[in-house]
């Protein structure tokens, strides 16, 4: 493991804001349980437990957490410095923080939906959402990342684009589903296993592409963004 | 030996300079930044140790860049006014993480150097997070300094310490540029100048309001005309004996004494209690009205 995700590690996991990822996982796999043990159909309560709460809220409210936490936390609080002072290249820096962001945000979110898809349909579906969700976790991760080295306020504009363009425009505007990391993973759970209760509203090379986009285009602007890094004088 | 250098380097933000056209040319030996809080004296640091572009002007470590080119750390360490360190980690994990992104080839060995080097081993396997102020600014320097770096830039690094540990940091500094480092630290507080370094650069206002020997600027600061509120038995008594005097300038009569314009500091206050005995003048209060680091400051840009 190299130094920086070990730091970055340590990091995440000790600050307080770890302790968010918890609530949600622990709802989802808690209702899926709650309606498969009261017999209720699952035609009824997969769609939003799944899609709605899973894909919808804990995949991209658990990346937004992680995502912005890798690095946006020591840029707050200014230990970012102490990595950055080191003969590192930048690229160094950034992908061992996307890779703890990737691998804890898919850690969190693909264990409860897996849990949840075979509850409501099969072990198939369960693998199909986890393995997406993995896809959607290393998309968002980067975009997540990209954005705390953007703007001072990752969380706001990472949630704006949660709720406002996910949420809200791809229920409005079809076309807008193109650039959304929602939509890619429910058509990659739907081509790996096909059920009634998800329709991928973008083509599947549409969603793979775009999900390397995201990935690779996002990682390149933080690298690019971190070897311009400034710091403004505070006494100045 | 390395040297950084400051060719008509200026930043802005905006429209706000925060720093005007400065050069100085730092070699080995310890240098202080001098200068009143807001003068520019972080900008300047971080232009020199790579996190802020110039708007104008250059930043060179031995002739290379330093914005935008991280191989200059394998030369240079920083340590920044921000108390900013990783309080889950004890000080001996942090000096080594910062070996080991050094790619240092002992890295524990480089780690309870620099941890013996601040007197922090016997602490070091403690959780930053339960140091002292002061303990964690030595934390800091150790990390800043495990890889043995030619420059060291410090800002403010006695902020918080209490007098031994500043004492030790001073000593620190001094040995580190005996060896033939560079070493410049920022200060607002004139004293801690004085006693770690020779040369100094003073920074006002943006712009470098005197750079070179301590002692010659020092002697600037102190021959400078001061001000004085003098009270006494009889003021204006006073007032026409001290007009006399070829150490005063000037001298107002105020409803609450004297305001007296002196040209040399050493001569009026060796003059004052001569007069006052002389004259049967008991001399209540004497107060320099002018002795802010500011004011100080404001001399030295306008001589």
């Amino acid at each position: 493991m190299s130094t920086v995700t070990w730091i970055t590690a340590r990091g995440l996991f000790g600050r307080r804001r770890f302790l968010l990822l918890f609530p949600l996982p622990v709802l989802l796999v808690g209702l899926a349980v709650l309606a498969r043990s009261a017999g209720v159909d699952p035609g009824q309560w997969g769609q939003p437990v799944v899609y709605g709460l899973g894909l919808g809220v804990l995949l991209p409210v658990t990346a937004l957490i992680v995502g912005t936490g890798v690095l946006g936390s020591e840029i707050d609080d200014g230990t970012l410095l102490h990595i950055l002072t080191k003969p590192l290249p930048r690229w160094q820096i950034v992908l061992p923080k996307l890779a703890v962001a990737t691998g804890v945000t898919a850690l969190t979110v693909a264990v409860p939906l897996y849990v949840a898809g075979v509850l409501v349909d099969s072990v198939r579906f369960g693998l199909g959402l986890a393995a997406a969700s993995a896809v959607g976790a290393l998309a968002y991760s980067a975009f997540f990342l990209a954005l705390s080295l953007l703007t001072r306020r990752p969380v706001l504009l990472g949630l704006v684009y949660v709720l406002i363009w996910e949420g809200l425009l791809n229920s409005i505007v079809s076309g807008t589903r193109v650039l959304s990391v929602q939509h890619y993973v429910v058509t990659l759970t739907d081509r790996i296993a096909p059920t009634a209760l998800l329709d991928g509203s973008v083509s599947l090379p549409v969603a793979i592409v775009m999900s390397a986009v995201f990935t690779v285009g996002f990682t390149l602007l933080a690298i690019r963004r971190l070897r311009t890094f400034s710091v403004a004088g505070e006494t100045s | 030996m390395s040297n950084v250098e400051l060719a008509g380097v200026s930043r802005w933000y905006g429209n706000v300079v925060a720093v005007n056209d400065v050069s100085m040319n730092l070699g080995s030996g310890v240098t202080g930044l001098l200068g009143p809080n807001g003068a520019g004296k972080t900008t300047v640091l971080h232009m020199m140790a790579g996190f802020l572009a110039p708007s104008k002007g250059t930043v060179t470590l031995d002739g290379e860049p330093t914005w935008g080119n991280p191989a200059v750390y394998r030369r240079l360490g920083l340590v920044t006014e921000r108390e900013s360190v990783y309080d889950f980690l004890s000080a001996y994990e942090f000096a080594l993480a910062s070996a080991q992104l050094h790619r240092l080839a002992q890295p524990e060995a480089a780690a309870r150097r620099a941890l013996e080097l601040v007197e922090l081993t016997d602490a070091q396997d403690r959780r930053i997070g339960t140091y002292s102020k002061g303990m964690r600014q030595r934390a800091r320097v150790a990390a800043a300094l495990v890889h043995d770096p030619e420059v060291l830039l410090l800002d403010e690094p006695f902020n918080g310490m209490d007098p031994r540990q500043r004492l030790h940091m001073m000593e620190l500094l001094h040995s580190l540029g005996e060896q033939g480092r560079t070493i410049l630290f920022s200060s607002h507080i004139l004293e801690e100048v004085e006693q770690v370094s020779g040369t100094v650069q003073v920074i006002v206002s943006g712009r470098l309001a005197a750079s070179g020997d301590f002692r010659t600027i020092r002697r600037l600061m102190t021959n400078r005309p001061h001000v004085f509120a003098v009270q006494s038995s009889d003021d204006r008594r006073l007032a026409v004996e001290l007009i006399g005097q070829p150490s005063v300038n000037g001298v107002d009569v105020t409803r609450d004494g004297l305001t007296v314009r002196a040209g040399d500091y050493g001569s009026f206050t060796r003059a004052l209690p001569k007069i006052a005995l002389a004259s049967g003048i008991r001399v209540r209060r004497l107060l320099p009205s002018d002795e802010s680091l500011e004011s100080v400051f404001s001399y030295l840009v306008e001589a």
